[in-house]
């Protein structure tokens, strides 16, 4: 496939994330978010799903959007490697030229997708937190390019937002940040087709061999916490995030906590939330000694409520809490847990 | 067995130091109030390649792509234990996006050749995409480790190396050549050596020599300067025109400052609170 060539007819296409026969909450994200993105162009919504063993995951992917399956097993697939994943993708792309591809913008699509847009020469934008179809005029020689790929995204820190296109180097592709897409409902009716594509790999395609491997702990369920109490540099030591914990036991709440806290080694990375960490929107963010710098902002705003409590201020938490309480946490905590007490 | 390590290294705005300071009057960054800083996991990758040739012997060699002011992140991987390092730098670089950058990488990679092992930060702090890793790799036609925090051990032509995903930690092996990105969970990175800071603070490229009025530098004080004929790469894959992103808008985000109820630390006031939180049912 040219890299200047487009193909307008060409489907919107979702990378499936399957490991040990589970499907990535972010792909079936994806499928709500590309749904929106295929009628808009009025062209197939389809999912790629390679691996081994892997064709029982169809039936999943139709109920929540997909119209086809395109769907390439080898026995060199039956875990996710990179190398061997970049060769099967690019072999589904040149043959089928779907017009946008997107991934999740996990560790796994973070590693595989800028291998693939290399091997195609396509462009990629990574960690959008939203996506769009909209006309693009070429500021010098004011083409017009119809229908293209917005891709938007927070960068430089958060600081900005930065909305991305490529008029040429299709397919257009991006990574997507987990929980920013409304997961679509499941239809268990709806159906759709299979296109079976064999691989051509050889040896040489899975390269990097695991010798040894230690799943991760439980990953903190942050994403699905009504209520989040969170902490950060300002609950000063690993001992005293106990205070938070206390706080988030007698809410029913799940603990989140800042970058900070988490390179201090308050509290393990699977509590982060952020730009680097997890993006939520609870009812309810507590921050406690957050100071509330733009990249963890960028993860907890759209909170419908946000509690700040913090002894500077000054802190950036307070321009977008929707309750501030300037003081210490270690007597504001004590106060919060006995008023909850008493009233629940 | 020694083995030869190109890290490639980034000059960035210090994003994580975003205080009042650096805020305009309307709320938004004030970018050219940002210290320029060496990217926070190039560091990583550089203490990596050093520990990687004091423990193996070889080589360790410091690229960076930018404006001639990048030069200071070559001094200081000079300080910290790098053997050799060099600019690249050319106008026409100007506006590259990741697979234009990854591109003239790997054109400079290929130059400062022979390589065993190429280092890079998993990703920068300007930008967070992670991308010119994994395509610098493509690009050179060797295998990627990404997320590594360790290496464990080296021999012959294969790697073993620590990394950490979304589904926990894996040690891997792969053949050499290989590009690791490396992570802030790797071992800390050395302060420079103050025998290293005397000896070659004076380390400059023949841009800067000039614009201070001094001869051009030799031998170990030149900061070699490459632009893309000295590499061999092809115009066309570069800059603009090698860039299939284009920016359409950049919106600041501004800090609204709108206003929030402000609850006295007092047992009343957020026992107040608790209440309009129950009532509304938010909590309870």
């Amino acid at each position: 496939m040219d890299s200047k060539t487009t193909n307008r007819k060409g489907d919107v296409w979702v990378f499936v994330e399957a490991v040990q026969g589970r499907i990535a909450e972010v792909s079936l994200e994806l499928l709500g978010k590309g749904r929106e993105l295929a009628d808009t162009l009025g062209v197939p919504l389809a999912a790629m799903l390679i691996g081994r063993g892997v064709e029982g995951l169809c039936r999943a992917l139709f109920s929540h959007g997909a119209d086809k399956v395109y769907l390439s097993e080898h026995d060199m697939l039956s875990r996710y490697e990179t190398h061997a994943y970049t060769a099967a993708a690019v072999g589904l792309i040149r043959r089928y030229s779907p017009q946008v591809v997107v991934y999740g913008a996990t560790s796994m699509g973070r590693d595989l997708a800028p291998r693939i847009a290399s091997t195609l020469r396509a462009g990629l934008t990574a960690d959008c937190t939203d996506l769009e179809i909209g006309d693009h005029e070429e500021p010098v020689s004011r083409e017009v390019h119809k229908d293209l790929l917005l891709q938007i995204r927070p960068a430089f820190g958060g600081n900005i937002i930065a909305t991305i296109v490529n008029p040429w180097g299709w397919p257009q592709m991006a990574t997507v940040r987990e929980g920013v897409m409304k997961m679509p409902e499941s239809n268990g009716s709806r159906e759709g087709e299979i296109v079976r594509f064999s691989p051509e790999l050889s040896a040489q395609d899975a390269i990097v061999r695991v010798v040894e491997e230690v799943p991760a702990e439980r990953r903190v369920n942050l994403k699905a916490a009504r209520v989040i109490v969170a902490g950060g540099a300002g609950v000063g030591s690993r001992d005293n995030f106990k205070l938070v914990f206390d706080l988030a036991n007698v809410l029913g709440a799940e603990v989140g906590a800042s970058r900070a806290a988490v390179d201090k080694g308050y509290i393990d990375k699977g509590h982060q939330v952020g730009q680097t960490g997890t993006t939520v929107r609870p009812a309810l963010y507590i921050a406690l000694g957050i100071s509330g710098q733009v990249q963890h902002r960028a993860g907890m705003s759209d909170a419908a409520r946000i509690l700040a409590v913090n002894s500077d201020p000054n802190a950036p938490i307070f321009s977008i809490a929707h309750y501030g309480i300037t003081g210490d946490i270690n007597e504001v905590v004590p106060m919060m847990i006995r008023a909850i007490r008493k009233r629940v | 067995m020694p083995y030869d390590i190109v890290v490639l290294a980034k000059q960035v705005p210090d994003t994580k130091r975003v205080t009042g300071d650096a805020m305009k009057e309307d709320g938004t960054v004030n970018r050219a109030a940002l210290p320029a800083i060496f990217n926070p996991e190039d560091l990583y990758a550089l203490e990596l390649a050093i520990e990687v040739k004091e423990r193996f012997g070889g080589s360790v060699t410091c690229l960076t792509m930018g404006p001639v002011s990048a030069a200071e992140v070559l001094r200081e991987a000079l300080y910290r234990g790098a053997d050799r390092v060099a600019l690249i730098t050319d106008r026409r670089a100007a506006a590259s996006d990741t697979l234009a950058t990854s591109y003239i990488l790997s054109c400079a990679v290929t130059h400062a050749a022979p390589y065993d092992i190429v280092c890079c930060g998993r990703q920068a702090i300007d930008g967070d995409t992670a991308q010119v890793g994994p395509q610098l790799a493509q690009k050179l036609s060797i295998p990627q480790v990404t997320y590594v925090s360790d290496v464990e051990e080296i021999a012959g032509s294969l790697i073993r190396v620590r990394r950490h995903t979304d589904y926990g930690m894996q040690v891997v092996e792969a053949p050499l050549p290989a590009l690791l990105t490396v992570t802030d969970k790797a071992p800390e990175p050395r302060y420079p050596a103050m025998k290293r800071v005397m000896k070659y603070k004076k380390a400059m490229s023949p841009a800067e020599a000039e614009a201070r009025g001094l001869p051009s530098p030799m031998g170990d004080m030149l900061i070699e300067t490459w632009d893309l004929d000295t590499i061999g790469a092809d115009i066309e894959r570069c800059g603009m025109a090698g860039s299939p992103t284009k920016v359409k808008r950049i919106q600041s985000i501004v800090l609204t400052g709108s206003g929030y109820h402000e609850v006295q630390p007092t047992q009343e006031g957020i026992e107040g609170l608790v209440h309009e939180l129950i009532e509304d049912h938010t909590i309870g």
